[in-house]
């Protein structure tokens, strides 16, 4: 397996709070990585950083052996990172199939002229935007829905079709804001059943869980960060026994 | 044959549903503009000047106003479009206030009187055949990259953006197209109405522009249209009212608001199919 992402002394201030305090961490080619701390412990803000959405205060990140830290969000985006949020941010008055389609966008590249036109090179692409599209569909179990309004999905198929337009942008790592967040125990069992199949399909994960039963059966190895700081890392196994985790978790016995 | 009066209501139409379209591409990607009507101004006066000053040709000079526009269109684009939906609209508004009292005060521009003698060309040919050009684009546009694009701003800037939309090019691009459109509408009305002067183009016409809009129902780009042909029969037609006309035409405002929050046209107004389904299940809900 090979480095595929470097976090590397990342730290972000918000005002006078220190949010994140020289993070550290690396995530290798296929695994499924996932980040785990109490509320508040600064995991979303990594994933901002990461993805460019807030810009970094101190640190660099290296995707692919290439400094992203200075980037724009969607210039990360066409490099191969995509992600999903925590409180689901679809688009609501598009249907299903073009929020899929967006997806498609960093990968594609009609223009003004080709799309009024109707060049053969704009049909082609747009074909094949299709293509991939109709096929995440089906991976999730949303075909049948292609031509509703995303906002008129159910909750479930919500968290299904925002990592379904995540993975149409084609990319090598795949970040997860929570994605079990209010699922029933079935459902977090379908859930683990496909981020397996997407890692199995060649996609690097990196999520961040509350879940017990996502982290514990399917991720690789974990990280724990609490208050800013990373308190440990490694397999599930280890993470749980570690005595610094069962703290920031418990608290301390007096 | 059409007499002359209907011939000019019609072209008005024409015209008013350009505007409309260059409004609602503005829109589609997220922003209100309340300054259509100084781009159509730049495009109005571009081309009247380079007919009557330099003797360029109609098909020369109108495409001349136009990218007139556009260029304007770019450069206010750039800095104001980091504001957001009521102050962008403020900032587009004053660039209409300022345009109208920077016009008024250039000699070149003939001032507050405007420029006579425009020479006219505009012909409800060349009027509706402009307009079945955008409407192609637009129809294009719908199950496109770029529409789809455009959408996803309006719909969630940021979600857009880690999305890969590069949406600041979008922005800009689609604040463009609108000052072009609304440019080359111009260029048609200045041809027209064969004088122009900076109080055609004032922020009371942008409004009217948003009207079409609105009113019209925004979610389609049939919608801008229909609401321009509707805003611009309904003084014609409401003639008959004489003083009362303009009461009339506003409460009209006020019940198809009520009644229709989202426009005149909606997503599904021609979806037949779709009404006809909906139709069925109803009888077979209600059925014993």
């Amino acid at each position: 397996m090979s480095l595929l992402l470097e976090v590397c002394q990342v730290s972000k201030v918000f005002g006078g709070l220190k949010a994140l305090d020289r993070i550290s961490l690396k995530v290798e080619e296929g695994e499924i990585f996932g980040l785990i701390g109490p509320n508040g412990a600064g995991k979303t803000t990594l994933f901002n950083l990461i993805s460019g959405t807030l810009p970094i205060s101190a640190g660099s990140v290296v995707f692919k052996k290439r400094e992203i830290s200075r980037l724009p969000d969607y210039q990360i985006c066409q490099l191969g990172i995509a992600r999903t949020y925590q409180n689901i941010r679809l688009f609501g008055r598009m249907t299903v199939l073009e929020n899929v389609l967006v997806g498609q966008h960093c990968r594609t590249q009609a223009g003004l002229w080709s799309t009024f036109l109707r060049l053969p090179a704009e049909r082609a692409e747009n074909a094949r935007a299709q293509r991939v599209a109709e096929e995440w569909l089906d991976f999730f179990h949303l075909s049948t829905k292609r031509g509703e309004k995303a906002s008129s999905l159910a909750y479930g198929e919500e968290r299904r079709l925002e990592i379904a337009r995540a993975l149409a942008t084609e990319p090598t790592l795949l970040l997860l804001d929570e994605p079990s967040a209010g699922m029933n125990p079935q459902e977090v069992r379908e859930l683990n059943e496909l981020i397996t199949k997407i890692r199995n399909r060649g996609k690097t994960i990196f999520l961040i869980e509350h879940n017990m039963r996502v982290i514990m059966d399917i991720c690789d190895r974990i990280a724990v960060l609490d208050f800013g700081q990373k308190i440990a890392q490694g397999t599930p196994a280890e993470v749980r026994a570690d005595p610094r985790v069962i703290e920031a978790y418990l608290g301390r016995e007096e | 044959m059409i007499d002359a009066y209907t011939s000019q209501v019609l072209t008005f139409i024409g015209i008013n549903s350009i505007l409309a379209l260059s409004l609602y591409v503005t829109a589609l990607a997220g922003q209100l503009s309340v300054g259509h009507a100084a781009f159509m101004g730049i495009g109005a006066y571009t081309s009247a000047l380079l007919m009557t000053k330099l003797g360029w040709p109609f098909f020369v000079s109108a495409p001349c106003g136009a990218l007139m526009g556009g260029l304007f269109g770019f450069f206010i684009g750039l800095p104001t479009l980091r504001l957001k939906d009521l102050y962008l609209a403020i900032a587009t508004l004053a660039f209409n206030i300022i345009w109208v009292v920077i016009v008024m005060n250039v000699e070149v521009f003939g001032g507050a009187l405007g420029i006579f003698n425009v020479p006219k060309v505009t012909n409800n040919g060349i009027v509706y055949v402009s307009l079945g050009i955008f409407l192609y684009f637009f129809y294009r546009l719908q199950d496109s990259r770029l529409g789809r694009a455009f959408r996803s701003i309006q719909e969630d800037e940021a979600a857009a953006r880690a999305m890969g939309v590069n949406t600041v090019y979008y922005k800009v691009y689609a604040f463009t197209l609108g000052a072009l459109m609304a440019a080359y509408a111009g260029a048609l009305y200045a041809h027209f109405a064969t004088f122009i002067s900076p109080h055609d183009f004032e922020v009371d016409r942008s409004i009217e522009i948003l009207l079409f809009v609105v009113l019209g129902g925004s979610q389609t780009y049939i919608g801008p249209v229909f609401g321009a042909a509707v805003l611009t029969l309904a003084p014609e037609v409401l003639r008959f009212l004489a003083e009362y006309r303009l009461l009339v035409y506003g409460l009209m405002f006020v019940v198809i608001m009520l009644l229709r929050h989202e426009g005149i046209i909606e997503e599904h107004t021609f979806a037949w199919r779709r009404w006809s389904k909906a139709l069925r299940r109803e009888g077979r809900e209600s059925a014993p």
